[in-house]
């Protein structure tokens, strides 16, 4: 999830993760942040033969462009004169949840959406100070607060077509006038009842809104629905389980693998009738390939969350669709994560590049899974070409190119009732929703992640309102190093590290790399930095009000300077980390869980702030 | 001069408590769930609200309840941070409290009409697998059972159940309407609501007692206070201590199968 939790999300929980995190990580006088050198390796890694995009120094949706680089080529900001940049204007969020959406900028104006109640602010950057032109409210019921998994985020808006495209908490997705801020349409997609929320950020492909459930946790099925730009009218849903005509798969179904082949294996890959409460909800992040016309998505977890009440590979969850832009018809699917045991998800960004592989250029996408490997798997088809690990793994050995199928290690499977040591990773993954970035410059791609392991121990007794039952009480700690997150630089066609910062803590926001070689990234204590793009040297830090973990962005202002901005605003992390542990029925729960922010005191404390830098 | 200690050492102990836990003046600040019979409701009719009462007699202390939600997260975040001092009923064993000595012991039991054709009172019962069972959601779960009956390849056997609120009877309504075939509860439950059906259900404690590696399906139950209160825990053991039969008559009365008794069936007696 769930999640987020995912918990969320997600869906086990962890509330101790917090403080096993700090309680192992010793004293705050060694911390810190990037300041930690990073391993000097020279780069390995060449620079990139394929194109991009055209870029025009706007920046208008999360991922800047439908292959996900998060990669702006302005270059006024570079790896000499970064150490110069500073804070050029702010702007105060009023909200304390956690701040996860990318600024958005198109027609020098800003757009940034706020976690519940997701108001959204347009900002103009002609003035100075870029004060607020407009502002709309949606007004999202309070009863979404208390289904939502992992805090009550979101991770952004997009722009298309003169129109803001955004999703609230409590299943709507909104079209605003983007110089009026003016409502245009909104449609419910979805029942909070049900413990349905959303918190993506949608894609707009074609005149199409492209938007995903959240709430995998119980009694959630997943889906993937299109909405006319102009009216909100759904032109096509794509579910997550179930029977084919439901998950939109056809006669174009192509899958690479056997083990994908078959008729309605989104209902028997389960027992009867448990696909209809079986998660494979779509939080994260969408890419599309003009080229090849095909949308890529992941699935989240399955559910419930207990894997012994699921046997079977439970199709479609924790894998990859690609997907027609225009039906939405299913063209080939892959499963990162059969009979997903740890919920790990299978959310996470997808990279569209043409690298050289084995000596042919392929058209590929870059996946950093959850469950610990980077994938690259051929786009037009679904093929594994390799999975390398990038974090520590215990709970599988591999992944057979052969078959495609990951090989899970059987001791570390959960089972009711027993202790289970050293899982790595724990379950918010290698790597949770913080999306990467590529540089062409260097052909590397920069993945914030987790460096996380958990016990399940203590099966102790515990109950939830009168009945009692055997819950393991799950612990989550640093994994080797006795640090919390990494921020690796990474050589897709080797499939190896070039280098790594490592964090005390998870490394939650995103990542923005540009044509100056300078890669920025937060961290959840608050700094902002940037590193060489080369090597992963520090250049240039900041410290915000709060702790870092949304999206940093690049764009050219209309005075022609480089900005770079992002939100600070601590908060998406713990409810991560305890993604499972809410009822996704119970609305006070989500506000406990809220307050476990407040177990940061020494390091950081909540509140939302834009910042915005550039050169004097 | 037994009952002049006794006094004493009652003022000792509210001195104590009253400096510590429960404020000047005297009050037992307990949470408990709203809505959630046959525990407790805001109305107080559930067994919970009797023993509490039982107990603000015995140590003339003013009840006041704090009224919420028992989900995830709630001993951290009320008992925990000192919105309320007690809850009356714990699993003994529960790591996030301290406990006092349980004060009842019950257990899961199988609910079945007593006229069914197949009365299950063991999960190894080969019956099972022809019968759909009933069985509790807890959160984002099932209930225990349901852990063992998938072990045994009966996921396609299991239906869940809300069971608080007002969708608690529903389980036991269940399998009076033959929605379900049996359904395993946990006994508080499956007491209280089975004595609306008189003389149609039986009740069987569900065999084996614990379900290898390590899956129990009966649970003492104690009375817990915040962590390292021991005082109170103390003070609330000599209550459990002088009044067994009270809180006893209290628990037969609302139907709760208590391991001592060799419940085998219940219903309407």
């Amino acid at each position: 999830m769930k999640s987020g939790f995912d918990l969320k999300s997600s869906t086990i929980l962890l509330l101790s993760l917090l403080a096993s995190t700090w309680g192992c990580s010793g004293s705050r006088s060694q911390q810190s942040t990037a300041q930690q050198a990073a391993e000097e390796k020279p780069s390995a890694a060449q620079a990139y033969q394929g194109k991009l995009e055209p870029d025009d120094g706007q920046w208008i949706r999360p991922a800047k462009d439908f292959a996900s680089t998060r990669y702006s080529t302005l270059d006024q900001i570079n790896s000499s004169n970064v150490k110069d940049l500073k804070p050029a204007f702010t702007f105060s969020t009023g909200q304390d949840r956690g701040h996860e959406a990318a600024p958005i900028v198109v027609n020098n104006t800003m757009y940034i959406i706020t976690p519940w109640p997701n108001e959204l602010y347009a900002l103009d950057l002609t003035k100075p100070g870029a004060p607020i032109k407009w502002e709309y409210q949606p007004k999202p019921t309070p009863a979404a607060k208390g289904v939502a998994c992992c805090d009550l985020v979101n991770r952004g808006v997009v722009y298309d077509n003169g129109k803001i495209f955004l999703n609230t908490l409590d299943v709507q997705t909104v079209a605003v006038d983007a110089n009026t801020g003016r409502e245009l349409w909104k449609v419910r997609l979805g029942d909070i009842n049900k413990g349905e929320s959303m918190t993506m950020a949608p894609l707009v492909v074609k005149g199409k809104v492209l938007v995903g459930n959240s709430g995998g946790e119980f009694g959630v099925r997943g889906w993937l629905t299109a909405l006319d730009e102009n009216t909100g009218k759904i032109a096509w849903r794509a579910y997550a389980t179930g029977p084919d005509k439901d998950v939109l798969i056809g006669s174009r179904f192509k899958p690479f693998y056997a083990q994908d082949r078959g008729q309605d294996l989104g209902v028997k890959s389960w027992p009867p009738d448990a696909w209809q409460i079986g998660g494979g909800t779509v939080w994260g992040w969408i890419s599309y390939d003009p080229e090849t016309n095909l949308i890529f998505y992941g699935t989240a977890n399955p559910g419930p969350w207990n894997a012994e009440e699921r046997p079977g590979d439970n199709k479609w969850t924790s894998g990859i669709f690609a997907r027609d832009a225009d039906t939405g018809e299913a063209v080939w699917f892959y499963q990162w994560s059969p009979h997903d045991l740890f919920d790990y998800d299978g959310v996470n960004e997808n990279i569209l590049l043409d690298l050289p592989i084995n000596g042919q250029t392929r058209k590929v996408l870059v996946h950093p899974d959850r469950n610990g490997y980077v994938y690259v798997l051929d786009r037009t088809n679904g093929e594994v070409l390799s999975a390398s690990p990038f974090a520590y793994i215990t709970t599988s050995t591999g992944v057979d190119l052969k078959t495609g199928l990951l090989q899970y290690v059987s001791e570390k499977k959960p089972i009711t009732g027993s202790v289970v040591r050293n899982i790595c990773p724990a379950s918010p993954g290698a790597k949770d929703w913080t999306p990467s970035a590529f540089s062409p410059r260097t052909g590397l791609i920069y993945i914030p992640h987790n460096n996380l392991c958990q016990d399940e121990e203590d099966v102790s007794a515990n109950y939830i309102a009168g009945t009692p039952y055997v819950g393991a009480n799950v612990r989550m700690y640093p994994g080797p190093g006795g640090h919390g997150g990494e921020f690796t630089a990474w050589d897709p066609i080797h499939g190896k590290a070039a280098w790594v910062i490592k964090d005390r803590f998870p490394v939650w926001s995103g990542a923005l790399a540009t044509a100056g070689d300078v890669v920025f990234f937060g961290t959840m204590d608050g700094w902002f930095n940037a590193v060489d793009a080369h090597n992963g040297q520090q250049l240039w830090k900041f410290k915000a009000g709060s702790g870092v973990i949304g999206q940093p962005v690049s764009y050219k202002g209309p005075d022609g300077k480089q900005y770079v901005a992002v939100l600070s605003g601590v908060g998406g992390w713990s409810g991560a980390i305890v993604a499972g542990g809410l009822d996704s029925r119970d609305p006070t729960i989500a506000l406990g869980f809220g307050n476990a922010t407040r177990e940061l005191p020494h390091y950081t404390t909540k509140g939302g702030m834009l910042y915005v830098f550039s050169l004097p | 001069m037994c009952s002049l200690f006794r006094r004493c050492l009652l003022a000792i102990v509210l001195m104590l408590v009253a400096g510590s836990a429960l404020g000047q003046t005297q009050q037992l600040r307990i949470c408990a769930d709203p809505d959630n019979l046959p525990f407790s409701n805001r109305r107080q009719q559930g067994f919970e609200n009797r023993i509490a009462e039982l107990l603000a007699q015995d140590m003339h202390a003013r009840l006041t309840y704090v009224w919420q939600r028992m989900g995830r997260g709630f001993i951290r975040e009320y008992l925990g941070k000192s919105q309320c001092d007690l809850l009356v009923g714990i699993p003994a064993t529960y790591a996030q409290v301290s406990a006092t000595r349980p004060y009842y012991r019950s257990t899961y039991v199988f609910v079945s009409r007593r006229n069914a054709r197949a009365r299950p009172a063991n999960l190894n019962d080969p019956e099972l697998h022809s019968m759909r069972v009933g069985v509790q959601v807890l959160d984002d779960d099932y209930a225990p059972p349901a852990h063992a009956l998938a072990r045994r390849g009966m996921q396609r056997n299991v239906v869940g159940f809300e069971t608080t609120g007002e969708a608690a009877p529903s389980i036991i309504r269940a399998v009076v309407n033959r929605r379900v075939d049996t359904a395993v509860v946990w006994g508080p439950l499956a007491g209280y609501f089975a004595k609306r059906y008189p003389g149609m259900l039986t009740l069987t404690p569900v065999q084996p007692e614990v379900d290898p590696p390590g899956l129990p399906f009966t649970y003492a139950i104690a009375m817990g206070v915040r962590k390292g209160n021991t005082q109170l825990r103390d003070r609330l053991q000599q209550f459990l201590d002088r009044h067994p039969k009270q809180i006893h008559t209290i628990l037969h009365a609302y139907g709760v199968p208590q391991m001592e008794d060799r419940v085998t069936s219940a219903g309407g007696h």
